[in-house]
């Protein structure tokens, strides 16, 4: 048994890198900021369950989608056969089967009528390469003088896919304003958001932010009718809607139904206070169109109120004193400060493309979280311990070995764990305890065979050998079926589960260097300097 | 030197395999009760699997009102909700049953603070909606299966088709005894349970490999020996090493047990729990299958061709 100078200076450096790159861990936030840059920074990322924070998947409502843009497509068709001067009846849209059908008046303008609808399909580059992968509208001939104009699955995928794009940039905006730290927002699957905001307390004001819609309009109130009649008569008037503030009781507003600018104009919100009440506002600004607009509305309506309208809910409805030319104004609800606050945050970050719904959440507070990690140390303090006893009322000074390499097994894998940016869970601590099982079997297995191989009758040289060579690949075939389980742990796991498949695996790898290696030159070198003339097993 | 306590004496001569009348009726027990159990009594299924709402609070006064807390949150309208305490006597765990819609689902949780308010200090919310309970215990399923599969087609390869039926006979076997232990004791099934499975998987199958290696090697040494007697001599050869590994690992997990808190209890209680069955099927089921299935020993002799050699430097005339 004999070790290359290369090979002893390798197993020297991969350890000594360890501990350096564990190090940043024994050390607090503040410390480490003092320390020269040469030193690594990077400590183990706790997971939520131990810093606290907030975890909320979203899902983009398809339904909400589809009936969106069934309306946008309605209205195309509707522009397309008036300007090729073609009569038509019963325009519909039908969500369920994700398409809008027309009937054509005179049968010789049906061809020409499909002809024009059939160009209302885009095609779609959605893959890497920006490649044709068909279009997103398939238009059919139905009957003699039916054309239906359906949603192709691509044309939806690639419409998701989108909209969800969009909704991650507004969410960060959103989330990046509310001011905390490190969060994650990332595509799941195909119509779901996954957000991770670390340290949050106030998650129920946090989901408020995210989930609202923010798209807002300016509409002009009815001056005609009484909203409070329209409201228990339900008739409402063609060209209005019935429309409720946000307050508790909602009040009922009858708006007409043009909007007359929208969010999408605006450049600009900001949380202030109103110069004469003190009352906090949010001031905003329009881009230059949208100012143009805003002016020519506010100077033909003086006088009249309108309706400032979030998410179909009316904030605040004031009459209009003078026209505003400048394109800023301010909107007051009798907010408070936060609430004048979030709704600014709401407008800068812009509308989301579709309603997002929460379909599972889990927050951890702060305090459950110091007190996972601290029973999790704690119980993983004292299995360590236990083990190392045992280990050396079991085999002694290899037991010692042994012990050693287990030590440094759990320093590389948290220096494992810092440098990749893994994320600790407390099912990580477990996972990270369960290593050091199966780090100590690789010691059991070659002890013991190396403890068969004296009882033969070889030489303590001898035995050493040929105990590690034998025990290697019973080591690695046992090794290798623990992975391919823990693997699949991974692939289907998220949070705190797929921590612990991290952990494991890692720990499983680092542990087949330092059970095997790392004691096989331990005990090649004692046995070179002790020459014992029995093995001590 | 200290040379270490040697727990199991080298020359042990148990005849395990050879006992297996009585060994097969446990292992038959061992798999067909959890499934009774499974059937009568049920799993108690968390909010991952059946949708719905976990809020762990701390009161603030000690202990907890547990009466008052029950009558405030049942005249919300929500359903079953079930109030325990669990650790510390001012903490309480709330389960609220799975709503119709996400939406009231979410509106449930608004409610609940409401009711509440400032009297308690919500340390853990976690709410799982229709649509991904459904999706995790699909997904939970397949991950079993999967893994199941992976590592059959892996011992398949390493060594012969026997091994393979053999391990997942017995990983079924382990399998079915933690989820009647899950029953029995009415812990909580959820996500970090199929953890704990695939875990147990894991570490059965690892001892699984380690006799079936030996089994394996034996098999080349002792070319004339019966077959009962030869799966014998391998598990006690391999007895001291099973103790100590098996013990060890138990002991690593145990303080999870009595120090990891509420939110690792039950994945600790099954960890420990695998480390015993597998311990057990590795010796009371993996190894007498073998018997059934007939191992070929020629597969394993010295002139077997391909990869199986390699293993086989260490045949002795």
């Amino acid at each position: 048994m004999h070790f290359q100078k290369w090979k002893l200076i390798l197993v020297f450096g991969i350890v000594l890198a360890g501990f350096i790159f564990a190090l940043p861990n024994v050390f607090s936030t503040s410390t480490l900021a003092k320390l020269p840059n040469w030193i690594p920074h990077d400590q183990v990322n706790l997971g939520l369950d131990l810093q606290g924070g907030a975890y909320l998947l979203y899902q983009i409502d398809d339904k909400d989608l589809v009936s969106d843009w069934l309306d946008t497509i309605r209205g195309d068709m509707r522009e397309a056969l008036r300007s090729s001067r073609i009569g038509y009846t019963d325009l519909r849209a039908n969500v369920a089967s994700r398409s809008v059908s027309v009937h054509i008046r005179l049968p010789k303008d049906v061809d020409r009528a499909y002809a024009a609808l059939k160009k209302l399909a885009v095609p779609i580059r959605n893959d890497v390469f920006g490649g044709f992968s068909g279009y997103d509208l398939k238009a059919e001939r139905n009957g003699s003088d039916g054309i239906t104009l359906s949603v192709t699955d691509a044309g939806l995928t690639n419409r998701i896919g989108s909209a969800i794009q969009a909704s991650i940039e507004t969410i960060r905006r959103r989330v990046d304003a509310f001011g905390t730290t490190e969060p994650s927002i990332q595509r799941q699957g195909r119509n779901r958001i996954l957000v991770q905001v670390p340290g949050v307390s106030d998650v129920q004001r946090l989901k408020t932010l995210i989930g609202e819609t923010g798209k807002l309009e300016f509409k002009l109130v009815d001056p005609n009718v009484n909203a409070e009649e329209v409201a228990s008569s339900k008739k409402i008037p063609p060209g209005d809607e019935l429309v409720y503030s946000d307050k508790d009781p909602p009040v009922p507003y009858v708006l007409k139904d043009q909007v007359l600018v929208s969010g999408d104009s605006l450049v600009d919100a900001q949380p202030g206070f109103d110069g004469r009440t003190g009352e906090p506002v949010v001031t905003f600004r329009f881009d230059s169109s949208g100012a143009q607009r805003f002016a020519r509305v506010t100077r033909d309506n003086v006088g009249l109120p309108f309706a400032i309208v979030l998410d179909n809910k009316v904030i605040t409805a004031p009459v209009i004193r003078e026209p505003i030319l400048g394109g800023t104004g301010q909107i007051s609800g009798h907010f408070t400060v936060q609430e004048a606050n979030d709704l600014s945050i709401l407008l800068r970050s812009g509308a989301l493309p579709a309603k997002l719904t929460v379909i599972e959440e889990r927050t951890v507070g702060a305090s459950l979280g110091a007190d996972s990690i601290a029973s999790g140390k704690k119980a993983a303090v004292v299995g360590l311990l236990l083990v190392v006893a045992f280990m050396f009322v079991g085999y002694g000074l290899f037991g010692l070995f042994a012990n050693l390499a287990l030590l440094i097994n759990v320093v590389l894998i948290f220096a494992v764990l810092s440098v990749i940016g893994a994320t600790l869970t407390l099912p990580g601590i477990a996972g990270i305890v369960l290593v050091i099982g199966i780090a100590v079997d690789a010691n059991v297995l070659i002890n013991e065979r190396i403890r068969e191989e004296i009882r033969a009758g070889k030489s303590p040289l001898a035995s050493a050998d040929s105990g590690y060579s034998r025990a290697l690949t019973t080591i690695i075939d046992s090794n290798v079926t623990t992975l391919i389980a823990v693997l699949v742990l991974f692939w289907l796991g998220s949070g705190p589960v797929r921590g612990f498949a991290v952990t494991l695996t890692i720990g499983i790898l680092t542990s087949m260097f330092t059970a095997v290696t790392v004691t096989r030159m331990m005990v090649t070198y004692w046995l070179r300097w002790a020459r014992p003339k029995t093995l001590p097993l | 030197m200290f040379r270490g306590v040697t727990f199991i004496p080298p020359d042990t001569k148990i005849d395990f395999v050879g006992q297996r009348a009585i060994t097969w009726f446990v292992s038959a027990f061992l798999t067909i009760v959890p499934l009774v159990l499974v059937a009568t009594v049920g799993l108690n299924m968390g909010i991952d699997f059946q949708g719905g709402t976990l809020i762990e609070v701390k009161t603030k006064e000690s202990p907890a009102n547990l009466a008052h807390l029950r009558s405030a949150l049942n005249g919300l309208g929500l359903g079953e909700v079930q109030i325990q305490t669990f650790g510390a006597p001012d903490e309480v765990l709330i389960r609220i049953a799975s709503q119709p819609t996400e939406t009231e689902q979410q509106a449930s949780i608004a409610k609940v603070k409401k009711s509440l308010g400032d009297t308690v200090e919500y340390r853990r919310i976690e709410i799982v909606g229709p649509t991904i309970s459904s999706e995790l215990i699909a997904g939970g399923t397949v991950a079993v299966v999967v893994a199941m599969i992976g590592i059959m087609i892996y011992v398949w390869f390493r060594f012969e088709w026997q091994f393979a039926v053999a391990a997942i006979a017995s990983l079924v076997h382990d399998v079915t005894a933690t989820i009647g232990l899950y029953s029995l004791l009415q812990l909580e099934f959820n996500v970090s349970s199929i953890a704990a499975l695939l875990t147990i998987i894991g570490y059965s199958l690892n001892d699984k490999v380690v006799i079936f290696d030996r089994i394996r090697e034996n098999l080349r040494k002792y070319k004339r020996m019966p077959m009962v007697e030869l799966l014998d001599v391998s598990i006690n050869e391999m007895l001291s090493r099973a103790v100590l590994t098996h013990v060890t690992t138990f002991l690593a997990m145990l303080p999870f047990l009595f120090f990891g808190g509420e939110a690792i209890y039950g994945f600790a209680v099954a960890m420990c729990f695998g480390v015993v069955i597998g311990a057990y099927s590795s010796i009371f089921v993996a190894s007498p299958m073998q018997l059934i299935l007939g191992v070929r020993r020629d597969a394993f002799s010295a002139s077997a061709a391909g990869a199986k050699r390699r293993t086989g430097a260490a045949v002795r005339a």
